[in-house]
């Protein structure tokens, strides 16, 4: 039995026990649901091997909303923990535990999945592509993204959760100081996820690039695609060095190497550079795709075009540089001298400076417009202020004097949540709203999504704003409990509040889908919003075809001249279609991936060769196979357009 | 006949031997750390350089204008994660 004992929970608790039980019930749940409905086939044929971006896209979605529960259900536990001082609902162990998954899981799992589920969805659309320029490679960057987050999220009940934060730094994270399997699993799953995250980054720029419809020149690309592409740019540049250092990490722990130790020549204080080097540029890939979310967004419901195009587009790229250049201001007081912190002190606060650019475009954009108030427009117009109090404290916290007070603090922590929440979580949320009847062909319930976005918005502001206070007055963040006469208790509650506000409004998300999926309208026309890019220039919900003849573009905003100024979109007669076909092995080879990582994290040498020989196969089968796609006739395309009314 | 006759590829590939053995050389003879590791690294960007210029073509087709900024951007965030990194670790720490 003593082979066994290495999966066992090292320290459980009734809590880890229940969710043992829950996952196996659901496991069971699933299976049996499948077999009963005879699903199985349907399952396989049509999602998990299927290389469609826009079903590619909808399971990222799915993921992502999923993993938003489980990282929530972190917070809602670290926040009652909190609530009152010297509470013991979790002891210290655990504690570092949660904060660590709830990190890990916010901004790997669910962040980065609602972006790429938008990029995957919407960018070939609104370029008038048929699909991504390496289809299969895309389905493989799903489940590789996919596989890591399962490995993360079973660490909780097989051996251990990670506990060194979600930056994971040296020399906490090394052997000695945490000596459970959870690091190992911090770093597998970061690593394989990170590495579909790359290649969907080639992906996307190749896509970018390359397969514009005729006439879209790079300046009259819409706003979202230009994000899209800056974001995937700096995918490719930042997440090597994520890959790097994590591979480091790995042989420190695996294979008792030196880079991150305190001796033998080692430099423990490496690992935080080299994951910041990729960390600040990561929350901007988080940001941009949001940004460009809002400006679609702003300007369809401005009922005008979006002032500052090229301001816009400068700005993105500036951005792009200047992240590359601020990373040190994640650790001022880790020893460098003045002049070094000085140095990064003015790059930080220059990024304000395009950010302030992109807030006033916005600004104007409504200025001169005709603002009609949806659900998605709500979202966008309270994500402004809120985020702006997260980017000016984000200010404060850059220079680095001032920083020695702020660092590891509570005030760090309202900074972050204050971008990252209204930044990109709003925008995914806006985004889910504008883009549903796309992705579904029915629209999300307006009124239920107003109350979403006011109970949402209004206790991110609740929840986080008392943290600034705590924290100047000296809370400092990842501590599991403080005493009474600190005098935190009172902020840490009304934070409770704010924490237990957002569940209500994600739950009320949840109704809505339930809601408008049994009352709504299935009669919304492929142009609901009255919007003025290509995406809705084609049918709701979309054939797999995207468009049954490649649109001819002239301007910036295509749709909008066809619709108002006689712009001819599409000319000419249906043509065969040439697709490529679905593929079993993505799938396969992620699932192989997951046997890999897991055989790593527990040192189980033999599955480990298996497994990367079965990672080599795979590869190997890919290079030899011959498959040439297959064709829509132009008869079947005739078909689908008459039953969508074309 | 001289037009069919590849004679840049021809010459790079020589290079690239003559660049190979330089580096060797820091192996089989007796130099100091700092002078083998100057070797080193200036053979190590000239090879990299021909490698994509002569047998990557990276200036042959369409897209060589994204190419060579991608080329110069990836450059350019290297060099400022070395020296900022030294700047951060080593020279900058007090
Ligand atoms: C106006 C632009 C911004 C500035 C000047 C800024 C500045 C800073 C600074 C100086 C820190 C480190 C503070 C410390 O550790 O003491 C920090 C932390 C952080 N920022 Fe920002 N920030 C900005 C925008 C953003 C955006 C847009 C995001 C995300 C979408 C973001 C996410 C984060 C995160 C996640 C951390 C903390 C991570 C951790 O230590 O766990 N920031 N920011
Ligand atoms: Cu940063």
């Amino acid at each position: 039995m003593d082979y066994f004992d290495r999966f066992a929970v090292p320290h459980p608790s009734p809590a880890i026990y229940a969710s043992m039980v829950a996952i196996g019930l659901t496991v069971i749940a699933i299976f049996a649901g499948l077999t009963y409905f005879k699903k199985w086939g349907y399952l396989w044929r049509e999602w998990l091997t299927t290389v469609d971006h826009k079903r590619i896209g909808i399971m990222y979605l799915i993921s992502a909303l999923l993993m938003l529960f489980r990282g929530g259900a972190d917070a809602i536990m670290m926040r009652a923990q909190l609530a009152a001082p010297e509470n013991t609902l979790l002891d210290a162990q655990h504690y570092n535990e949660i904060f660590t998954t709830h990190g890990i899981v916010m901004i790997i799992f669910m962040a980065m999945p609602f972006i790429m589920a938008f990029m995957n969805f919407v960018v070939p659309l609104q370029i008038g592509a048929r699909d991504v320029a390496f289809p299969r490679l895309n389905a493989l960057s799903f489940w590789l993204f996919f596989m890591g987050a399962m490995l993360l999220n079973i660490s909780f009940v097989v051996g251990g959760s990670p506990d060194a934060g979600w930056t994971s730094y040296f020399p906490l994270a090394s052997n000695e100081f945490s000596e459970s399997v959870g690091t190992n699993y911090y770093m597998f799953a970061l690593q394989i996820s990170g590495l579909g995250t790359l290649m969907t980054g080639i992906n996307m720029i190749t896509t970018i690039l390359k397969m514009r419809a005729p006439g879209m020149t790079l300046m009259k690309m819409p706003m979202f695609t230009w994000s899209s592409l800056v974001a995937n740019i700096i995918i490719v540049f930042a997440f090597p060095v994520l890959t790097v250092a994590l591979l480091m990490g790995t042989m420190d722990r695996l294979f008792a190497t030196n880079f991150f130790t305190t001796a033998n020549g080692g430099m423990d204080m490496l690992w935080a550079n080299f994951f910041w080097v990729w960390g600040h540029p990561e929350v901007y890939i988080l940001i941009l795709p949001a940004f460009g979310i809002y400006s679609e967004i702003i300007s369809t419901f401005s009922r005008r075009n979006l002032y500052g195009y090229k301001s816009m587009v400068g700005s993105m790229v500036i951005i792009s540089l200047l992240s590359f250049l601020v990373w040190t201001h994640h650790f001022f007081t880790m020893g460098q001298g003045a002049l070094t912190n000085s140095i990064f002190s003015i790059t930080t606060m220059a990024i304000a400076v395009p950010t302030g650019v992109k807030i006033f475009n916005w600004l104007f954009t409504l200025w001169k417009g005709k603002i009609v108030i949806t659900t998605p427009m709500l979202y966008s117009l309270l994500f402004i202020p809120i985020f702006t109090i997260g980017g000016v404290t984000g200010v404060m916290l850059g220079m680095s004097a001032a920083d020695y007070q702020y660092h590891n603090t509570m005030f760090l922590v309202a900074h972050f949540h204050m971008v990252i929440i209204p930044g990109v979580v709003f925008g995914m949320l806006a985004g889910l709203h504008y883009y549903w009847p796309k992705m579904f062909g029915f629209k999300l319930n307006d009124k239920i999504g107003k109350v979403e976005a006011w109970v949402i918005s209004m206790s991110t502001l609740l929840a986080f704003m008392p943290m600034f206070f705590s924290g100047l007055d000296g809370q400092a963040r990842r501590m599991y409990t403080y005493s009474e006469s600190t005098g935190f208790g009172i902020y840490n509650m009304i934070s409770m509040v704010g924490a237990v506000g957002l569940a209500i409004g994600f739950c009320l998300i949840v109704y809505n889908v339930y809601y408008s999926t049994r009352y709504a309208s299935r009669d919304v026309g492929s142009d609901p919003w009255n919007a003025r890019t290509l995406e809705w220039a084609t049918h709701s919900p979309v054939p797999e075809y995207n468009f049954a003849m490649t649109p001819q573009v002239n301007s910036l905003e295509p749709f909008w001249d066809a619709k108002k100024r006689g712009h001819e979109l599409f000319t000419g007669y249906y043509e065969k279609i040439h697709m490529p076909n679905n593929s079993g092995v993505p799938f396969i080879l992620g699932c192989i991936f997951f046997a890999w990582g897991f055989s790593f994290i527990f040192g189980m040498w033999i599955p480990a060769i298996v497994t990367t020989i079965g990672i080599f196969a795979c590869m190997a089968y890919r290079s030899f196979e011959n498959d040439h796609g297959r064709y829509i006739s132009v008869n079947e395309i005739q078909k689908t357009e008459t039953s969508r009314g074309a | 006949m001289s037009e069919l006759f590849p004679r840049k590829q021809v010459m790079g590939f020589v290079f690239s031997l003559i660049l190979t053995i330089v580096a060797l050389m820091v192996y089989f003879s007796d130099m100091s750390f700092s002078v083998g590791m100057t070797i080193l690294l200036i053979t190590a960007f000239i090879q990299a350089a021909l490698q994509l210029v002569v047998f990557m073509h990276a200036g042959e087709t369409g897209d060589r204008g994204s190419i060579y900024t991608n080329l110069y951007y990836a450059i350019f965030i290297a060099l400022v994660t070395v020296f900022g990194t030294l700047l951060c670790m080593i020279w900058g720490y007090v």
